[in-house]
């Protein structure tokens, strides 16, 4: 239903068009950058129609981020900042008083007030409305009755308007790290006319963002979306542009090409052809590096026989060890990658690089042969079988793959292998229907700036991301500990104790985490990056 | 006028040294070898083929005996920091990305990258060639069928048929060569089908088919004695370019996670490998590509000499 | 004549039955579950994807999902893509794109291969005749994407003539360049066509006729022996446009063209039946159409050939 009779799409973007007028049309927006301070910037064509709680990937997120503005917005350290609401407050970490600021609207002239909020969340989150990230509402109180097949109830018990300006939220348990996630591209407020026809709405979005959409063609799909800088912002978001643009690219080689050309202003990632040239491509002060929210590891499945037991920890180790994390991510990534020291990433309040048996990860080959000699002892690898790490080959994976599996074959003298998945979704598959009969490479990017981000879900058991089934009573109850923590600092405390047992254990295999390296054409300056890598566009200003 | 000539020559053989049913005898062997035969005779004398098929027989030594032309083992550990190096003692060409010895993954690559260009190229000319060539000569209902399934086949895309064809139940735990051949065969065949039926209809009506079909010969007999081979030289032409297309196909397949498994060296795979490092690193990229540039050159050279050979017009000069 | 034109044409119905009803197997045997993807690395909610689903009728047998989609193409409706765009409106933005690349491409190969190989063939063994032959082995041995990437780089990167991406018009100068790179393999076996068949034709009985009769080389060159030496050019090429057409992924890529091989490709990396089915039928209708203008041509390059 949501998403039929697109093509009827009714304008109503009123204030958009004005706009329209103003900046000379989207289609030729090439001589619009040359009078305006337009910038433009890499993306890719968003997978979903732009709703908040149907966004799941980069390529709308970003987008949606300029477009709408959140109770909270995070700075480039992954910060949060007060931005609609004034305050948010809790005694337990389960009862929440949020007050909004005054004078907020939508681009339509609509205000922004405690409905807006409450309204898209209760969309977000009902099972009619199919939304792909509802489970981000699955704290709230009366998640599960309206998120059931074919659930006739359509809002969240936990969820109460007060006034205009007030609601306040009950969730089903303690989460001392819930008002963190209050950022991410979910939690966006939606004015009235958006549940009229959400398909209509995800096509042309009215948001109170700093950016607006430029018109009503100003997505072109397949194509670029025009952004322009909505005047009536009053967030501390404030745009140093006129607008945005985003080209979509299918590769970032094409990308590349293009910023070196200066046809492109910025680029959130260097292609892997060009990581050893980039830096002379370019020159001094046109790029930067910086640690994001995003690593990357190895799962080896809990039901695998020859990982199970004590022969099974054993050979986790092995393996850990075996691996030249410094090496790789110099050689292979040229510095695009850090060797990881922990589960999370530097960039997470609260991270701590020397975890108590962090040893595990640092390369140790005699160590890691000794251990895997002690597993044999055990119980011997299968004959004739080899130690696969599976990976999606639409993805940018072989390169490393094949290099850890070196390291293994090197160390362990282990027959390992990199197993190529033509597509992600099958790779997915395998590992949701845990039919796995190797490693397979895995990673996350967080959503919103937490530990737990990086642990809940990936971790805990039966968490929807678990893909190698662990499954350990100790993590489970110091995660649930952390949770109900009264303030973020003490929770981080302990889910950094919950990491000691993930060490002990190695459910994955940590390998580094995400370093950005953005680019810049020779026509903008003041790019910096965020904290979950994506350049801060707003800040950027045209020379 | 060929025959007249042999004719002539048994006329002054000596009379008293062989009895006629021994002149006969070997005239009665020469017969059937008249077009084919003909056509090696006059092919081995040729340069351009004795050069080619010296070539081929090198590459095919290297295929089948890698190890008596590299002293490194075919498990040789790569290591990363050898990666991207230059040339060294024992290790001629230099090192991959991976730190691996781009030497002696040339050699060892030869075989699974020859074999996926002959295997696939002999079978799409065999398939392809024969349903093109019915096609062509029947026309009528036979073409229509033939033509069309071509066009669905034509129009399918080579990365969805690879993906089934690597999920059917024989090659889903077990990736060989004979996923990529099949593969490219199934996606391969239309070209030369299509090739072979224009080369079949521009001569079916020439006047030496229409001659030979009034001397009685059998019209199945007539396509394969006088129009095919008088239609071949556009198929060789197809399929020696077509042997090395494949080959690179093979790196394109590799590339998508539809080709070779990791564990089989093929030029393809390095290839492909080489593309990340193609500025910082182009020798890994050349050395194969080169390889590739000499096989498809000696199967070229091979096409052309045979054409020539077989050509009827061109053997009067 | 007529009567074999139109029998080609009504040829085309079964044509579309098969091609689509096969293509919609083949999607349908597809590994991994399309809308589990959707949710990427997140957890997928049952509920919503048992509704996602059912929408898109992925949760009904194979024969009902075909029949369906042929139910809706009465009402052309081609149906939405997973991103819910209808399938008809991006058809309708990709083709002209990727038809304005594939003309240019064919162009290209057909001018540069038929007027390379006729000079190669008619001077066969000489130095322009190996130095094609050494330029067409290039071009087979280097994989499109090192092609397209160097020529990238170095006229639309280092030298400026051109930009380096094809922006959002995709204009006929634009899509220049990625015609060149797109058209370079298929040169390759245009010229080594034409060269052969030149070097064939250049022996027959005709072609000594016509230059006994005293014809100047020239007309002896273009009109006997090229005319006659085309029959298997012209086939090649009309079974390259549709390969053009739906085969350009990687160079649609390099040069960022918002055109068919991208949109397939990643029809396919998602398994978005519709959308592969709908494409799929119009490439198929190209390869017929473009078929049956060749085997117009055979008649009128070569009086020989008659259709009954």
């Amino acid at each position: 239903m949501r998403l039929q009779r697109v093509s009827k799409v009714v304008s109503v973007a009123v204030v958009a068009a004005l706009a329209l007028g103003a900046c000379g049309g989207g289609s030729n927006n090439a001589d619009s950058a040359a009078t305006s301070t337009s910038i433009t910037a890499n993306g890719t064509e968003p997978q979903n129609p732009l709703l908040p709680a149907n966004t799941n990937e980069v390529g709308g997120g970003r987008i949606m981020d300029l477009l709408f503005e959140g109770l909270l917005s995070y700075d480039a350290d992954g910060k949060t900042v007060n931005e609609i609401a004034e305050s948010i407050e809790t005694t337990d970490s389960q009862n929440y008083t949020i007050t909004l600021k005054d004078g907020k609207t939508f681009t339509n002239g609509e205000p922004v007030t405690a409905s807006s909020f409450v309204d898209a969340w209760n969309f977000g989150a009902a099972a009619k409305n199919a939304q792909l990230n509802s489970y981000f509402f699955e704290s709230i109180k009366g998640y599960d009755e309206v998120s059931a097949e074919g659930a006739t109830t359509e809002t969240m018990s936990g969820l109460n308007v007060v006034d205009e300006k007030t609601f306040t939220v009950e969730l089903s348990q303690p989460e001392s790290d819930w008002p963190l996630r209050l950022g991410y591209t979910a939690f966006y407020p939606l004015p009235a006319e958006a549940f009229e026809d959400p398909a209509a709405f995800g096509e042309n979005p009215v948001g109170n963002g700093p950016y607006m959409l430029a018109g009503d063609n100003a997505w072109q799909h397949e194509v670029q979306i025009d952004l322009v800088a909505n005047p009536d912002y009053t967030g501390t978001r404030v745009p140093q542009n006129d607008g945005v643009t985003f080209k979509f690219y299918s590769s970032y080689d094409a990308a590349y090409a293009d910023l070196q050309a200066d046809n492109l202003d910025v680029l959130d990632q260097m292609p892997a052809a060009a990581q050893k040239t980039f830096k002379s491509d370019l020159g001094e002060g046109r790029y930067s590096e910086k640690p994001t929210a995003q690593n990357q590891t190895i799962t080896i499945p809990q039901y695998l026989e020859e990982f199970s037991g004590e022969a099974g920890a054993l050979r986790r180790q092995a393996i850990s060890m075996a691996v030249n994390r410094e090496e790789i991510t110099d050689v292979i990534f040229s510095g695009a990658r850090q060797p990881a020291n922990d589960f999370t990433s530097p960039v997470i309040e609260g991270f701590n690089a020397e975890l108590p048996g962090s040893e595990v990860l640092a390369y140790n080959p005699e160590r890691a042969k000794e251990l895997w000699d002690q597993a044999e002892a055990i119980s011997p690898w299968p004959e004739g079988k080899a130690f696969t790490i599976g990976y999606n080959a639409d993805g940018d994976h072989k390169e490393w793959v094949d290099a850890v599996c070196n390291s293994l074959k090197n160390n362990l003298g282990v027959d390992a292998q990199g197993k190529a998945y033509s597509t992600f979704k099958e790779l997915r598959s395998d590992a949701t229907a845990k039919t796995l009969s190797g490693a397979i490479r895995t990673g996350w990017q967080a959503d919103y700036p937490s530990l737990y981000n990086f642990l809940g879900p990936l971790y805990a058991t039966g968490a929807g991301s678990n893909d190698g089934d662990y499954t350990s009573q100790t993590f489970d109850d110091l995660l649930a500990a952390g949770l109900s923590a009264a303030t973020a600092e003490e929770g981080a405390a302990i889910f950094n104790q919950a990491q000691e047992v993930l060490l002990k254990d190695l459910p994955v295999i940590p390998l580094w985490y995400q370093v950005s390296q953005t680019g810049w054409s020779n026509n903008v300056t003041d790019v910096e990056t965020g904290w979950n890598g994506v350049p801060v566009y707003y800040n950027i200003a045209r020379k | 006028m060929s025959k007249n000539q042999r004719t002539q020559e048994h006329f002054v053989a000596p009379v008293d040294s062989a009895g006629l049913p021994e002149t006969d005898a070997v005239q009665d062997g020469r017969e059937p070898l008249s077009m084919w035969g003909e056509a090696w005779r006059n092919l081995r004398r040729r340069p351009l083929f004795i050069i080619s098929a010296l070539l081929i027989l090198l590459i095919v030594a290297v295929a089948a005996f890698p190890q008596l032309f590299t002293h490194t083992p075919a498990d040789g550990a790569c290591y990363l920091a050898d990666s991207n190096a230059g040339p060294a003692p024992g290790h001629p060409l230099g090192f991959t990305l991976q730190g691996c010895d781009v030497y002696a993954r040339l050699i060892y690559g030869t075989r699974a990258s020859l074999l996926v260009g002959v295997i696939t190229t002999v079978c799409v000319v065999v398939l392809g060639g024969s349903l093109g060539a019915l096609a062509g000569y029947y026309g009528g209902w036979l073409d229509a069928v033939i033509a069309r399934l071509g066009d669905i086949f034509f129009a399918l895309p080579l990365i969805l048929g690879a993906i089934i064809v690597m999920q059917l139940p024989m090659f889903r735990e077990n990736r060989n060569i004979w996923t990529v051949v099949l593969t490219l065969v199934v996606f391969g065949w239309p070209q030369i089908a299509r090739i072979t039926r224009g080369a079949v209809i521009s001569v079916r009506n020439a006047d030496f088919v229409v001659a030979s079909r009034a001397l009685g010969v059998s019209k199945f007999q007539a396509l394969v004695k006088h129009v095919l081979p008088n239609a071949l030289a556009p198929v060789i032409v197809t399929a020696t370019i077509s042997l090395g297309t494949f080959i690179v196909a093979e790196a394109t397949l590799s590339f998508l996670g539809i080709g070779l498994p990791p564990d089989i060296m093929s030029w393809g795979n390095d290839i492909s490998a080489a593309q990340t490092s193609l500025r910082a690193n182009p020798a890994a990229l050349l050395w194969p590509a080169g390889a590739l540039s000499v096989t498809v050159l000696s199967f070229i050279m091979l096409g052309d000499a045979v054409r020539d050979a077989l050509d009827p017009k061109a053997r009067k000069l | 004549m007529t009567r074999y034109i139109a029998r080609r044409v009504l040829q085309m119905i079964p044509v579309f039955f098969g091609a689509t009803l096969l293509v919609y197997f083949l999607v349908f045997s597809l590994p991994g579950d399309p809308i589990a993807a959707l949710f990427g690395d997140r957890p997928v909610n049952e509920v919503v994807a048992a509704q996602l689903r059912e929408q898109y009728n992925l949760d009904q047998p194979f024969i009902v999902q075909y029949l369906l989609y042929l139910k809706n193409l009465l009402t052309f409706n081609l149906g939405n893509d997973f991103s819910g765009r209808p399938v008809a409106e991006v058809l309708g933005q990709i083709f002209p794109v990727t038809m304005r690349l594939a003309v240019l491409a064919l162009l290209f190969e057909a001018v540069f291969g038929i007027v390379f190989g006729l000079i190669a063939g008619l001077k066969k063994g000489r130095i322009f005749d190996a130095t094609v032959l050494f330029v067409s082995l290039v071009v087979i041995a280097i994989p499109v994407f090192v092609l397209g990437f160097l020529l990238q780089f170095i006229i639309g990167v280092k030298l400026g003539w051109a930009s380096p991406t094809v922006g959002a018009s995709a204009g006929w100068s634009d899509l220049i360049l990625p015609a060149v790179v797109l058209g370079l393999a298929s040169f390759a076996y245009v010229l080594r066509l034409t060269r052969t068949s030149v070097i064939e034709n250049m022996n027959a009985d005709y072609v000594r006729t016509a230059t006994a009769k005293g014809l100047s080389r020239g007309r002896v060159v273009t009109v006997h022996i090229l005319r006659n030496s085309l029959i298997p050019v012209i086939t090649f090429l009309g079974a390259d446009l549709g390969a053009l057409m739906g085969g350009a992924i990687v160079t649609e890529g390099i040069f960022n063209v918002p055109g068919v091989g991208q949109k397939l490709y990643q029809a396919v990396i998602r398994g978005e039946g519709p959308t592969i089915v709908s494409i799929v039928s119009v490439l198929v209708l190209v390869y017929v159409v473009a078929n049956l203008l060749v085997d117009l041509l055979y008649a009128w390059l070569d009086p020989r050939i008659r259709y009954e």
